[in-house]
């Protein structure tokens, strides 16, 4: 009884596996950018779906985590002379140890008033990379350039098309990791404490230290998204991470689904594509245009793609058992 | 001459008529080379806009060049050809323009990118553009970067950069006020620092002696009080003041309000009299000098001129909901202007090098609406289209053109 169930839930990961391999060969260099893009936004929106969905913490500033990932990884490849490949571990640990370090005493905030204490972080970015002080490792407003990685000699692949793998690659990792995390003791933690702190509280769990590793593990995961991000545009600058980045990625997480791992991809597809839509359809007003498609969104699907999805499923199979 | 004789000649003549006529075809068939996003009927042009964002001000240089493109095209387009600009939205974000750029090149296949606008979006595209060998004309910024030709072949801007206008300061100092006192106070980046090291290029050796203070400011600052009261402390009698629009109105202020009242030079940037000098005080920047390399549509002396009615008509007529006012409108329009005469001068050899070289050959290319007795030149190794400016002076209620037209060896 027990095993059915288990080999029908891999399906889905496989099929979306083997898609996920053939893309790159079916569309052109820029889609397979776009694509990119969108994973990178996925790593981003599992983070903070961890912080917010499955763990009721409202950020507002986790562009400033995905700016300090992407930094890191630029500055270490410009000033460093590092592969790409290894700045991207050390975007994650500086991301954790940041968001960690942010955590502790925010997290004494509940609710909005955290809300809001991210805000601030995510507002202070742009112009803490401006500083005098650390110009000279992040090229103040002019930013840093990244060259682009070349794929090695033994991949017969473009450029896009590798940067797409190294991403994808690290996208399951992600995503593995997640699950694990989320379906074990610490994930039950994390939804006992969105739920009911009290009770959680009473049944031992350690409520500020779940919070606090919380809010850096999901920091991490934005960190490593704003790593792959940076090598992906090549450039870094403040202006690519203003306040609108962490608005963004809170849309995300909530188009695509509160409280689910594959939430994640449907808010990275929203967010990257709706704005080119919008666009498309007026030049005169792009974000009223946005804004009517995500009232739209929420309207028909209030608990986000992943949730509008769940629903059909479990309404095709009540009718088939019906 | 007898019949017979004249009408061999006729014949003759004809033969010559038809054997030119058909020569001719040849080669225009053999000179008609098409790159990419060219072809008999159609040339596409790309360009990413802040429509949204926070410099969402500046979009409608972006609708003003559409309008301009199709006022070109329902008169017959360039060389028969119609212009299609795509202009897309980045949000002024580095990486929105990135990706909107790589759409254009690699998606609709533009055969150049025209008049991509702001430092930070054009710096994450610098370096694509170049190793993709796609034009990149006319950029709407004026870091002085983008003239480098040995580095970066296909990048061209158009401003009067900030390097030209510092140095267009310094050598009208160095004429008319040569003992002055020079104090100094800029904007802590890029943009700041390319304006201050075209002064101290003007200036040159008498540079050492002429600035008795330098002051710097963040974007972030609230005020910079202290920094003029620092200024006015060195004794200076000339202030050079290297700041936007917000620090712009502070400076004038308090410049005159500390009791200081130097000659003030207002950097271009800051040359606004609706959103600097007003709410500064127009009584307070009396006097004070910036520099101009375009005819403003806002300066009565300009109101009859031919150059500036035929704007106008075009403006009621291509822009209707544009603001005749906002000098971003002219200004699109003049880049709108140049790019045509590139693609004139391109013929009918519209590959991408053609362009970049006929963008690279513009020699005394004349426009009605810069001031006169400017002209716009490039060359393989000048990618400055405007190197000439000159100066004016806030009489109170405008800005007055004064002096002659100042040329500098930008680089």
């Amino acid at each position: 009884m027990q095993k059915t169930p288990d080999r029908r839930q891999l399906i889905v990961p496989a099929v979306a596996l083997v898609f996920a391999v053939v893309l790159p060969f079916v569309l052109g260099n820029y889609h397979v950018f776009q694509v990119t893009l969108v994973l990178v936004y996925a790593i981003a929106l599992l983070g903070l779906n961890m912080l917010t969905g499955f763990n009721g913490q409202i950020s507002l500033g986790h562009g400033a985590f995905y700016a300090i990932g992407a930094y890191t990884a630029a500055i270490l490849m410009d000033k460093g002379g590092m592969p790409y490949w290894a700045t991207i571990p050390i975007a994650g640990a500086v991301c954790l140890l940041a968001g960690f370090l942010f955590g502790l005493p925010a997290l004494r905030l509940e609710g909005l008033y955290l809300a809001l204490a991210t805000f601030a972080l995510g507002v202070a970015m742009p112009q803490i990379l401006k500083h005098k002080s650390i110009e000279h490792w992040t090229g103040g407003a002019m930013g840093v350039v990244i060259v682009k990685p070349d794929p090695p000699s033994w991949a017969p692949l473009s450029q896009d098309q590798w940067l797409y793998f190294f991403t994808l690659a690290w996208v399951i990792v992600a995503f593995v990791l997640a699950a694990s995390l989320l379906r074990g003791r610490i994930g039950r933690a994390m939804v006992a404490i969105r739920d009911q702190p009290i009770a959680a509280q009473a049944m031992g769990v350690n409520t500020a230290m779940v919070k606090s590793m919380t809010f850096g593990v999901s920091a991490m995961y934005t960190g490593v998204a704003g790593a792959l991000g940076a090598i992906a545009i090549q450039f870094v600058a403040p202006d690519s991470f203003t306040i609108f980045l962490s608005i963004t990625l809170l849309v995300g997480v909530v188009v695509g689904g509160l409280a689910s791992i594959s939430g994640a991809f449907f808010g990275a597809v929203f967010i990257q594509f709706i704005p080119n839509i919008a666009d498309h359809l007026s030049k005169a007003a792009p974000w009223a245009i946005y804004g009517v498609i995500l009232i739209a969104f929420m309207y028909v699907m209030p608990s986000g793609v992943a949730g509008f999805l769940r629903l059909v499923r479990a309404r095709l199979l009540r009718r088939r058992a019906a | 001459m007898t019949a017979p004789l004249l009408r061999i000649a006729r014949r003759t003549a004809m033969a010559a008529m038809v054997a030119t006529a058909f020569v001719g075809s040849v080669v225009f068939a053999q000179a008609a080379k098409y790159g990419p996003g060219a072809s008999a009927t159609e040339i596409k042009l790309g360009q990413t806009m802040p429509y949204s964002g926070p410099a969402s001000a500046y979009g409608t240089i972006g609708k003003v060049e559409q309008a301009y493109f199709k006022m070109i095209n329902d008169n017959g387009g360039i060389n028969g050809r119609k212009v299609n600009l795509i202009s897309l939205d980045d949000g002024y974000s580095p990486p929105k323009a990135v990706e909107q750029v790589r759409r254009l090149v690699e998606q609709d296949e533009v055969l150049a990118l025209f008049q991509t606008l702001g430092t930070p979006s054009n710096s994450a595209i610098h370096k694509y553009v170049n190793a993709k060998k796609v034009p990149h004309l006319l950029l709407a910024t004026g870091a002085t970067k983008w003239g480098d030709p040995q580095n970066n072949p296909w990048t061209m801007g158009f401003n009067l950069s900030y390097q030209s206008e510092g140095q267009i300061y310094a050598k009208w100092l160095l004429k008319n006020k040569p003992n002055a006192k020079v104090a100094i106070l800029y904007q802590n980046d890029d943009y700041g620092k390319d304006v201050l090291k075209g002064v101290k290029d003007g200036l040159g050796a008498a540079g050492a002696k002429m600035i008795v203070k330098e002051a710097t400011y963040e974007v972030t600052d609230p005020t910079i009080d202290s920094q003029i009261l620092t200024l006015q402390g060195s004794g200076a009698d000339t202030f050079i003041n290297i700041t936007t629009p917000k620090f712009g109105a502070q400076a004038v202020r308090k410049a005159f309000d500390s009791g200081w009242k130097p000659l003030q030079i207002i950097n271009n940037v800051s040359a606004s009299i609706g959103s600097v000098l007003i709410p500064a005080g127009v009584e307070k920047a009396i006097g004070a000098i910036t520099v101009a390399y375009y005819k403003d549509q806002n300066d009565p002396q300009w109101k009859d001129d031919p150059a500036m009615l035929e704007w106008r008509a075009f403006m009621g007529r291509y822009y209707r909901e544009g603001d005749p006012k906002d000098q971003s409108n002219l200004y699109g329009y003049l880049a709108a202007q140049i790019m045509t005469q590139i693609l004139k001068q391109c013929g009918n050899d519209l590959t991408r090098e053609n362009v970049m070289k006929q963008a690279a050959n513009l020699k005394n290319f004349k426009l009605p609406l810069l001031l006169p007795g400017m002209s716009i030149n490039t060359g393989p190794n000048d990618f400055f289209p405007v190197e000439q400016a000159q100066l004016e002076r806030f009489t109170g209620t405008q800005w007055q053109l004064f002096g002659e037209v100042i040329s500098t060896d930008a680089k």
